[in-house]
């Protein structure tokens, strides 16, 4: 048994009397991969940002290992830099290169050598292909090359586990998959990784477990192919009938 | 046009001109530590103490320098504060400059968005490491063109300075119109030498802003 890297035990968040988040359970293992997906507002990236601290919690608790992560909690400098987060609109520096935007915390908050972290940050560039951009400044690249920079960014701190807040959401199309293929690459590697995302072929490729969330609740959770293919649920099967389209041919015959 | 009236004056205006722009810069370099600091503690909303930066931006922009200068050279000493006309003319133009360099910072603050923040955050970043880092420098080149319409302006607010018989360019063209009546001369001589001083950071103004606003961070 792998040993759990985030428990998330009894998570309730309100936010002006509307419950946001009610009594969430969830454990991550090391190495696991666990994707969540759920209509919008159902708190999913709530729950996200509630993992790093980055939101108030009213009851309950999440740890990384034995530390708890608690919005203005004075440990949570520390604790940060262990969870790497990546947001849906890439929230890179627009000031520095991209370089240094990948150089800034490792150097400045961990205070590693700066060699070291550049030789790692080309290498980690190099394999999403991007090294030729490491003098860019973000504004000149797309928004698919935004998103594999602000991963690396997160990379190059080595967190224990990645938190993908719906990182393909904002892209074109035809730059989704790149990104996909980056975290692809790091499921292989065996990261622990927490993603939210609306990308179901996507969570069903790369996903060891699959929560559903509604209305603050994990509504169902397994396999891909559990709550995927096979859900229980009707809740699931109603948001899951979403993404499929009939013919049109077919409905004009009926 | 008397020639000589005014190569004979000349130096006199250059002495003018050097206590002008040493004023003015040190002036303004207070006006820009405090603009700085209401700034931030704008940005952060620090209880209490926002409500009197805001006090003091409201008091410091609403009234005219020769007023806050009046009451700063003629006030302070009532009070049992000795003064000297330099430091006055100093502590009146960073009174003055503080709350339109707070406005200018503050609009540059505004322009980054909050989510920068969390981005810091989630890298692990402090408070202090996030606004040195990642705000400040994204909110100051925001603020470029600002910042540099308030040097302009306060180095001409400076004209004021002759009310408290600061021997500025203003108080030099004054004094010799008085003792020869060389209008023209003395006035020529005047605006020349604001000219003189004010152009080149106008200029500069005009390339920073074009830079920033066609430009921006990659160029």
């Amino acid at each position: 048994m792998e040993e759990t890297i985030l428990t998330v035990k009894h998570l309730k968040k309100e936010y002006e009397d509307k419950t946001i988040l009610n009594d969430v359970d969830l454990a991550v293992k090391k190495g696991e991969v666990v994707v969540i997906i759920g209509p919008s507002g159902c708190g999913k990236s709530t729950l996200l940002r509630c993992m790093n601290g980055l939101e108030k919690t009213q009851s309950g608790s999440i740890k990384l290992r034995e530390e708890a992560i608690e919005a203005g909690s004075g440990n949570l400098v520390q604790i940060r830099q262990k969870i790497g987060m990546v947001f849906q609109n890439y929230e890179l520096f627009p000031h520095l290169t991209v370089l240094d935007n990948i150089l800034l915390a490792p150097t400045k908050v961990q205070k590693r050598d700066k060699k070291d972290v550049k030789a790692e940050a080309l290498k980690l560039l190099e394999r999403v292909g991007l090294k030729d951009k490491a003098g860019s400044y973000p504004r000149q690249l797309s928004g698919g090359q935004k998103q594999r920079v602000a991963i690396v960014r997160a990379l190059c701190m080595n967190p224990e586990i990645l938190l993908f807040d719906e990182v393909t959401a904002a892209l074109d199309p035809e730059m989704v998959r790149e990104v996909l293929d980056v975290m692809l690459e790091l499921a292989r590697q065996k990261r622990t990784m927490v993603i939210v995302t609306h990308e179901m072929q996507f969570a069903r490729a790369v996903a060891d477990r699959v929560l559903f969330i509604d209305q603050g609740k994990i509504m169902e959770e397994g396999t891909p192919e559990e709550v995927l293919e096979h859900p229980k649920k009707e809740r699931t099967q109603q948001f899951l009938n979403i993404f499929q389209f009939e013919k049109v041919q077919e409905r004009k015959i009926s | 046009m008397n020639w000589e009236y005014i190569q004979k004056y000349l130096p006199m205006y250059e002495k003018a001109a050097i206590l002008t722009l040493k004023l003015g810069v040190i002036g303004i370099l207070f006006a820009v530590l405090i603009g700085l600091f209401c700034a931030v503690i704008l940005y952060y909303k620090v209880p209490v103490v926002k409500r009197i930066v805001a006090a003091y931006i409201e008091l410091s922009r609403n009234t005219p320098l020769l007023v806050q200068l009046f009451f700063i050279y003629y006030g302070l000493p009532k009070i049992g504060i000795a003064t000297n006309a330099e430091a006055c003319g100093i502590a009146g133009l960073a009174f003055l400059g503080g709350s339109y360099m707070a406005e200018s910072f503050r609009s540059g603050f505004e322009a980054v968005d909050k989510i920068q923040e969390e981005s810091a955050a989630s890298l692990g970043m402090n408070s202090y490491q996030t606004m040195r880092y990642v705000i400040l420098p994204q909110a100051v080149s925001v603020s470029v063109p600002g910042f540099l319409a308030n040097v302009i302006f306060l180095l001409k607010e400076t004209s004021v300075f002759s009310a408290i018989s600061l021997m500025d360019l203003m108080f030099t063209a004054k004094d010799l119109i008085g003792l020869y009546y060389k209008t023209t001369e003395s006035l020529i001589l005047l605006v020349g030498f604001y000219l003189l001083l004010l152009l080149p950071v106008s200029l500069l103004g005009m390339w920073v802003e074009r830079r920033v606003r066609y430009a921006g961070f990659g160029t």
